[in-house]
C-alpha cells in the first residue's frame, strides 16, 4: 500500500511536469516568440535606460510641476479610499453574518461587492469616461467603486472572524443593534479593519497613476505627456518620485498599524 | 415564588430531530440550578431559548408574568437587560479594558445615542468599580482583557452580567475552558451570587461533581427531555448514567464529593 502511494505521487509529478512544459513549448510555437531575443533584449533596455532614463538637470526644472501633481494624485487616493470606506463599512454591516439583517441582505451585498470587485480598474475608469470624460472625477470615481468592492468583502470577513463572542453578549445583555456595532463590533475589529484601509490607500496610490494615464489627470497624465514628448529624463524623475511616495506611505502605515494593535 | 416557567418548550433546528422535546420546569426565585446533559442534548439551546437568543418552535416561556416568546423587539431588550448571561468563552471585546467590559452591561438601560458614544453616569461607573472589587478584580481596572487569565476574564464576564442587576443569570458551561483551581473560585463567586444576593442561575454544567456539590437543584437531559428533575441528594449513580445514557461504571464521577460538601 505504502509503495502506491510513492508511486502515485511521483506519477502526478511526472504529469504535472509534461503538462507544464507542453503548456509553454505549445504557446512560443503558436505566438512565434523568440525566446533567445526576449532574454537579450532585456539587457538592452537596460543599456537604453541606464543611458537615456534618468533624471537630469533639465528634468529637475520640471520637479516643482510634478510633486503638484502627485500631492493631487496622492491626495485623490485617499479621498476615495477613505469615503469608499465608510460605504463598505454600512455594506459590510447588513452583509456579515453576525450583524446581518437576514440570509437575503448577505447574499445581495456579497454579490454587489463581488461584482465591483471584479471589474478591472481599468474597465471602470473606461466607462467612466463615457459618462465624465477626462477629469478628477473620473479616476476618482474608478478607484472608489474598486476600493468600495474590496473592502465590503474583506470587511465583511474581519467582522465575522473577531466579533460574533462579543456581540451576542452584548445581545443577551438587551443592548440595541446600534450599540452592538459602536461597543463590540468597531472596537473588536479596529485593527484589522483600519489595516485593511491602509493596505487600499497602498494599493490606490499606485492604481492612481494607471488610472491617471486613461483618464489624463494627476502623475500619470504627467508620465505620459513626458514620455510621448521624449523627454525621458523628465519622466524617470515622475517614476522615481512614485516609487519614493509608495515606499513612505507604506512605511507610515506599518508604522500605523504596529501602534494600533 | 415561580420566576421562571417552561411549558413544553420544543426547539427544531433543521432536520426531523427535535433539540428540545417538550421541556416543562419552573424556577424559584434565588434557585441554583444546575443543568447537567451529554454534549448535543440540548442544554445551551435551552439556556438561549429563556432569552430569546434562540427562537422557540412552541411552548411557552414565562418570566416573571411576561410570555418571552410574544414580546416585541422593545420589551425583549428590556427582559434581556433583567437576565445576565455568562459563556463559556467569555465573549469580552478582548481589545477593551475591564471596566469599559464591565460597563457593556449598562448598555440595556440606556438610549441607543448615550450606549453608542459610551456614556454611563457616574452612579454606573461606581457600581461597576464597586462589582469589580467585590470579584477581586480591583488591580485589572484599566487592564485590557487580553491581558487577563482564563479565571480573571471569566469574573468580567460575572461582572458585566451583575452590572445588569438581574433577576437571573444564565450560565453556558462557564468552568469548561477553566483549570481546576479557577473553576473553584466562578464556581464559588456563582454560589454566593445565588444565595446571598438572592439571584437566579440556571448554569449548564459538564462536571458532574461539580453540580452535586454547590447547586440546589439539578435537570438532567438528555436528547431533548428532561429525564431527571430533583434535588443533587436524590440523583443517584443509575440516575445519572441514564442521563448520559451509558453504564454507571464507565462514568468519572466521584460521589463522594457531595459528602466532602
Amino acid at each position: 500500500m505504502q509503495a502506491d502511494i510513492f508511486t502515485r505521487r511521483r506519477n502526478g509529478g511526472l504529469l504535472f511536469f509534461t503538462l507544464l512544459t507542453v503548456l509553454t513549448t505549445g504557446s512560443i510555437v503558436i505566438t512565434r516568440y523568440d525566446v533567445l531575443k526576449g532574454f537579450t533584449s532585456i539587457f538592452r533596455a537596460f543599456a537604453w535606460g541606464a543611458a537615456n532614463f534618468y533624471p537630469d538637470a533639465g528634468a529637475m526644472t520640471k520637479l516643482p510641476d510634478i510633486l503638484l501633481k502627485l500631492k493631487e494624485t496622492v491626495l485623490m487616493s485617499v479621498a476615495s479610499t477613505t469615503v469608499a470606506a465608510i460605504f463598505a463599512m454600512f455594506l459590510a454591516l447588513a452583509g456579515s453574518s453576525t450583524t446581518g439583517l437576514c440570509s437575503l441582505s448577505g447574499i445581495i451585498t456579497r454579490g454587489v461587492a463581488s461584482i465591483f470587485r471584479n471589474i478591472p480598474l481599468v474597465a471602470w475608469a473606461m466607462v467612466l469616461m463615457l459618462a465624465f470624460s477626462q477629469s478628477e472625477l473620473t479616476g476618482y470615481l474608478a478607484l472608489f467603486f474598486g476600493s468600495l468592492g474590496f473592502l465590503t468583502r474583506a470587511f465583511i470577513e474581519t467582522i465575522d472572524e473577531v466579533s460574533n463572542k462579543p456581540v451576542e453578549a452584548l445581545q443577551a445583555t438587551g443592548a440595541s443593534y446600534f450599540q452592538v456595532v459602536f461597543q463590540a463590533v468597531l472596537p473588536a475589529g479596529m485593527p484589522q479593519l483600519s489595516s485593511w484601509l491602509l493596505f487600499m490607500v497602498d494599493t490606490n496610490i499606485r492604481d492612481a497613476t494607471l488610472v491617471g494615464l486613461l483618464t489624463g489627470t494627476g502623475i500619470g497624465f504627467s508620465f505620459d505627456l513626458y514620455y510621448k514628448s521624449m523627454n525621458f529624463h523628465a519622466a524617470s524623475l515622475v517614476v522615481i518620485l512614485i516609487v519614493i511616495t509608495v515606499i513612505v506611505v507604506e512605511m507610515i502605515s506599518n508604522y500605523v498599524r504596529r501602534v494600533i494593535m | 415564588m415561580a420566576l421562571l416557567e417552561l411549558k413544553n418548550v420544543t426547539k427544531y433546528y433543521a432536520g426531523p430531530t427535535p433539540a428540545l422535546a417538550g421541556v416543562s420546569f419552573t424556577v424559584k426565585e434565588g434557585e441554583f440550578v444546575s443543568v447537567i446533559g451529554p454534549s448535543g442534548a440540548g442544554k445551551s439551546t435551552l439556556l438561549r431559548c429563556i432569552n430569546r437568543m434562540i427562537e422557540v418552535t412552541g411552548g411557552e416561556i414565562l418570566f416573571g408574568d411576561l410570555a418571552v416568546s410574544k414580546l416585541k423587539r422593545r420589551d425583549l431588550r428590556k427582559l434581556r437587560t433583567g437576565i445576565g448571561m455568562i459563556f463559556q468563552h467569555y465573549n469580552l471585546v478582548d481589545r477593551l479594558t475591564v471596566i469599559e467590559n464591565v460597563l457593556h452591561g449598562r448598555l440595556g438601560y440606556k438610549s441607543t445615542l448615550a450606549g453608542v458614544l459610551g456614556l454611563y453616569s457616574r452612579e454606573e461607573k461606581m457600581q461597576a468599580f464597586n462589582i469589580i472589587k467585590i470579584l477581586g478584580l480591583g488591580e485589572q481596572v484599566y487592564q485590557r482583557c487580553d491581558q487577563l487569565s482564563g479565571g480573571q476574564k471569566q469574573r468580567v464576564g460575572i461582572a458585566r452580567a451583575l452590572v445588569q442587576n438581574p433577576k437571573m443569570i444564565l450560565c453556558d458551561e462557564p468552568i469548561a475552558s477553566l483549570d481546576p483551581n479557577a473553576s473553584k473560585i466562578i464556581m464559588d463567586y456563582l454560589k454566593k451570587i445565588a444565595n446571598g444576593m438572592g439571584i437566579t442561575l440556571i448554569c449548564n454544567l459538564h462536571q458532574v461533581n461539580v453540580a452535586l456539590a454547590y447547586s440546589d437543584r439539578i435537570i438532567g437531559i438528555n436528547k431533548g427531555k428532561v429525564v431527571y428533575d430533583g434535588p443533587p441528594g436524590k440523583l443517584t449513580a443509575d440516575l445519572t448514567s441514564e442521563i448520559y445514557g451509558t453504564e454507571s461504571g464507565e462514568l468519572i464521577v466521584d460521589w463522594g464529593e457531595r459528602y466532602a460538601s
